[in-house]
């Protein structure tokens, strides 16, 4: 059921060894009992991303992917391990039904995606993308997709308002 | 076309590991992080798709970074919430947040 009909190639072996790190990294976040540890390991999954996206070409992602998700949401992460205690850590009770169910549940998600992939008809070989994405990417952002463009900028103030705003400590009303 | 569904079968992968540690985790900070890690595997995704897809634009990759910001601003908020929450419950257990269902 698994298998693909895959040739070797350079790209191939290449995609193979970023996957391995990608999933070895966010098996052993859900493993390990510190929680910097398994920030730590997620920040490698992320940065493994960052290099599946410059093989498919995404170079302006890839670069973005590393400065937000490696750079501001790990960091953002540790800083709110940081503020918060993790003393009773890993001597937590088990619960070997939920667990059991929730790992069934997400096994059976997996084999009806894969089903579904493999059941897929994709099409062939299509034109290929310009070689400067990042201009391109430019350029859309600023004509074709320049309202979305606006209204992230909104939503992203909006929220960092109102995450300063939830963040700060409570002052006496009088 | 092989490559697509190599693309698309490891992010199925990352979504339910995402997934598992959602629903199983008990430290918000890791819930958090597992939710980022299932937007990543949907970004992937899409960028996938962008180069393999039906019709090659940059449409994924543009809507991939929307996606980012998005992350981020939840990420932030999130962390926000946690640390407001830890100030009046001095825990980040998700199963002590049950003042709703009482």
């Amino acid at each position: 059921m698994l298998s693909f009909n895959i040739q070797f190639t350079g790209e191939f072996i290449a995609f193979f060894a970023l996957a391995v790190c990608a999933i070895v990294g966010a098996v052993l976040a859900l493993n390990f009992t510190k929680v910097v540890h398994m920030t730590l390991s997620l920040a490698f999954t992320f940065v493994s991303l960052a290099g599946l996206f410059v093989l498919l070409g995404a170079e302006f992602v890839a670069f973005v992917q590393v400065l937000l998700y490696v750079g501001a949401i790990t960091i953002l992460m540790i800083f709110g391990i940081m503020m918060t205690k993790h003393q009773g850590e890993g001597q937590e009770p088990s619960r070997p039904l939920r667990e059991t169910l929730a790992a069934i549940g997400c096994v059976c998600l997996l084999l009806i995606l894969i089903y579904a992939i493999r059941d897929a008809k994709f099409p062939g070989d299509a034109a290929p993308l310009p070689q400067d994405t990042t201009r391109e990417i430019g350029k859309l952002l600023f004509t074709q997709m320049a309202i979305p463009f606006e209204l992230v900028s909104v939503l992203l103030t909006v929220a960092f308002i109102g995450a300063v705003a939830l963040a700060k400590r409570e002052e006496d009303p009088q | 076309m092989n490559m697509l569904a190599s693309y698309l079968t490891l992010a199925a992968v990352l979504f339910c590991i995402g997934l598992y540690g959602v629903i199983t985790k008990r430290n918000a900070i890791i819930v958090l992080l597992s939710i980022e890690l299932m937007l990543n595997a949907v970004n992937l995704n899409l960028v996938a798709f962008s180069k393999y897809g039906v019709h090659p634009s940059l449409t994924g990759q543009i809507f991939s970074l929307f996606t980012m910001t998005v992350a981020a601003a939840e990420a932030a908020v999130g962390v926000a919430i946690l640390v407001a929450i830890y100030r009046n419950r001095a825990s980040v257990n998700v199963d002590e947040f049950d003042e709703l269902r009482r």
